[in-house]
């Protein structure tokens, strides 16, 4: 990582915190140009390459340097927007970079599969877009700046979702109520960030945060806290919150849909957690409140009943869609045990569901691109019809639930650790109770492939089909990286570690 | 006779005036209220008041489809490639100071704003234009016996 990091030109790493929000932004506009999909892909796949590329050098940056300023337009903070790159901003830029750069990868079959051609390429567009914007939230240190990026994230996101329409009409109404509910979140959240301007006279993170303090018996500030965290909440699809997202993820273009379940949800959870510790501070009376009022309370009601929704899906992508809500839940309650251990560990979920999600819907959408597979049911037998797809899907099921040799086992682990810390034995309980309902939904889907009746094709012999290469490969990467990282689990401990010490020592110079 | 002669005489003479107008809005953005949204607006407003006239067909002729998703792409390319120039040439993204030496009359940021308020104006027009071609294509003309 550091070889690959030192072989930036320095003028790039000075500017790399400008350059890796622009790039994704302009080459959307030179995607848009492209005459078909295939050179739309070929140019969305420069540009995730080369922002991944900027994001390994800004990590190793941070982790020497300690914190990252970039002033945008030469205009000082707190006039001007300031871009601020800490260790809690580098996991997310490398849980958005690999995301992104694998999904991508993917993306070619599938896209080709779903979208029409003359659509491919303004597709792209949306995607770069979007990514673009869910960079652009990850780094930038001005709380309005950050409504900005999340708009143009969010925005170019229901267009993604609803494009899922040339396979299935109701993505329209999906993206709709996305957008609707999406807006509203939008919407509480600047309503906050313009009461914290109205109190603190600034839109600068870090100036907002020297400047609270002295203001936490103000209305006015209580008012905002509570529009930001239902705003942000929505976004992030926090358990009460979260009706947004079960259709939004099950009728969306199969790539859009692990895309967005690796990285969108992610962002909000940071947003959150920047806020909570970072421009509030954790030992304000309303903020020590929320902690386990609302952040424990709801993320274990969350973690229980979409399980248990889960369990009673008939469409494959709703059921992993339940189950997303309830791993948020799992990160929620990380954030509400409220000490660096819980917030790390909620970090540490954060990463690892990226991982397991995106296999788990990759492999769906494997399944999709060879037999247009939508229903559970329909996945009989297919351990024997795609064996490879089968046991990448199997292995990312298995950390899912949090068995042991899978990574998904750390999350649960460290959860588990910091809430017995905390004296939460209840919550320990619950997360015992939530990883069995998982078994049962996972097992539901891991019963069909591998017990069931496979099909069989005109001659009586068992269909056998093998997805694209393009497909296979980042799907068996992620899948790879869930036991490999069971096994070294230091790097992703380290990191999450350093995210919650960042989110800890605030954001002032 | 042609059921709208008043409106197409008074829409002949009006929409260049709007155009105009529109530019002046841009031009004079940084010293009065304006700016490369309010002209791309106004700039669009025109051509669809041409469409709702002459007819949709005549406007796409006047302004195709394919130059109004060149021209957003090129308007944020507009955007961007200001700020890579300026990065290109030592300041930080977007920094027009560098733009040009003469700090004294801030010359550099008067370019920087316009070339950046150009890059919206074309971008905001062609969106502008897509929506109402994406809308206008939708329905179903109006016979000339119901107006």
């Amino acid at each position: 990582m550091e070889f690959l990091a030192s072989l930036m030109p320095l003028p790039l790493a000075v500017h790399a915190p400008a350059i890796i929000v622009v790039t994704p932004l302009l080459m959307a506009a030179i995607a848009a140009l492209m005459p078909n999909g295939r050179l739309g892909w070929v140019v969305t796949l420069v540009s995730t390459v080369f922002t991944g590329l900027l994001a390994l050098s800004l990590i190793v940056d941070v982790q020497s340097a300690g914190v990252i300023f970039y002033a945008m337009g030469g205009w000082a903070p707190p006039a001007g927007i300031e871009f601020r790159i800490d260790a809690l901003n580098a996991v997310l830029l490398l849980v958005i970079a690999a995301l992104g750069l694998l999904s991508v990868i993917y993306a070619l079959p599938s896209v080709a599969d779903e979208i029409a051609e003359g659509r491919q390429a303004l597709f792209y567009s949306a995607f770069l877009v979007c990514f673009a914007g869910l960079v652009g939230v990850a780094i930038t240190g001005d709380a309005f700046n950050m409504f900005v990026f999340l708009e143009i994230s969010s925005i170019s996101t229901y267009v993604m979702v609803g494009m899922g329409a040339d396979k299935d009409r109701r993505a329209l109404t999906a993206a709709y109520n996305y957008l609707v509910l999406g807006t509203i979140g939008a919407t509480f959240f600047v309503i906050g960030v313009g009461f914290l301007y109205m109190a603190t006279g600034t839109l600068n993170m870090a100036g907002m945060a020297s400047r609270l303090p002295d203001l936490s018996d103000s209305r006015v500030v209580q008012a905002a806290f509570a529009f930001i965290i239902v705003g942000l909440g929505l976004k992030a699809a926090m358990f009460p919150l979260h009706l947004w997202l079960p259709n939004a993820y099950a009728y969306a273009p199969n790539f859009v849909t692990s895309f967005l379940a690796t990285t969108a949800t992610k962002v909000a959870f940071y947003t959150l957690v920047r806020f909570l510790f970072d421009v509030f501070w954790p030992e304000a009376p309303f903020v020590a409140i929320s902690f386990f009022w609302v952040f424990a309370i709801l993320g274990i009601i969350g973690m229980v009943v979409a399980s248990v929704q889960a369990v009673f899906q008939d469409d494959a992508r709703r059921l992993l869609a339940f189950s997303s809500v309830a791993q948020v839940g799992y990160m929620m309650l990380g954030l509400g045990i409220g000490t660096a251990a819980g917030v790390s560990a909620g970090m540490l979920h954060l990463v690892n569901h990226a991982m397991m999600k995106g296999a788990l819907f990759m492999a769906l959408g494997a399944f999709a691109v060879r037999f247009g597979i939508r229903r559970i049911s329909d996945l009989n037998g297919f351990g024997q019809t795609m064996p490879l797809t089968s046991a990448a899907f199997t292995i990312a099921g298995l950390s899912l639930i949090g068995v042991p040799m899978t990574v998904g086992f750390w999350s649960k682990w460290y959860l588990g650790v910091a809430a017995l810390e905390n004296g939460w034995w209840w919550a320990v309980a619950a997360l015992i109770l939530s990883s069995l309902i998982a078994l049962a939904y996972i097992g539901r889907m891991l019963a069909a492939i591998w017990m069931a009746e496979p099909p069989h094709d005109k001659t009586g012999g068992i269909a056998h089909a093998r997805a694209p290469w393009l497909m296979l490969g980042p799907l068996w990467v992620l899948a790879i990286a869930n036991i490999w990282f069971f096994f070294q689990p230091d790097f992703l401990i380290s990191l999450t570690n350093a995210a919650a010490e960042a989110a800890f020592s605030g954001v002032t110079r | 006779m042609n059921p709208h002669l008043v409106l197409r005489v008074v829409s002949k003479l009006l929409i260049p005036l709007i155009v105009v107008f529109g530019l002046y809005v841009h031009f004079h953005g940084d010293y009065s209220p304006g700016g490369g949204f309010q002209a791309g607006v106004i700039v669009a407003a025109a051509v669809i008041l041409y469409a709702l006239i002459f007819g949709i067909e005549n406007a796409k002729q006047a302004v195709p489809t394919g130059f109004v998703r060149f021209m957003a792409a090129f308007g944020v390319l507009l955007y961007g490639g200001t700020g890579v120039a300026t990065l290109i040439l030592g300041g930080n993204f977007l920094d027009y100071d560098v733009l040009h030496p003469d700090q004294a009359h801030h010359t550099g940021q008067h370019i920087g704003i316009l070339l950046v308020e150009l890059g919206v104006l074309f971008t905001v027009f062609s969106v502008m234009m897509a929506i109402f071609y994406a809308f206008a294509g939708r329905a179903p003309d109006i016979p000339e016996g119901e107006w």
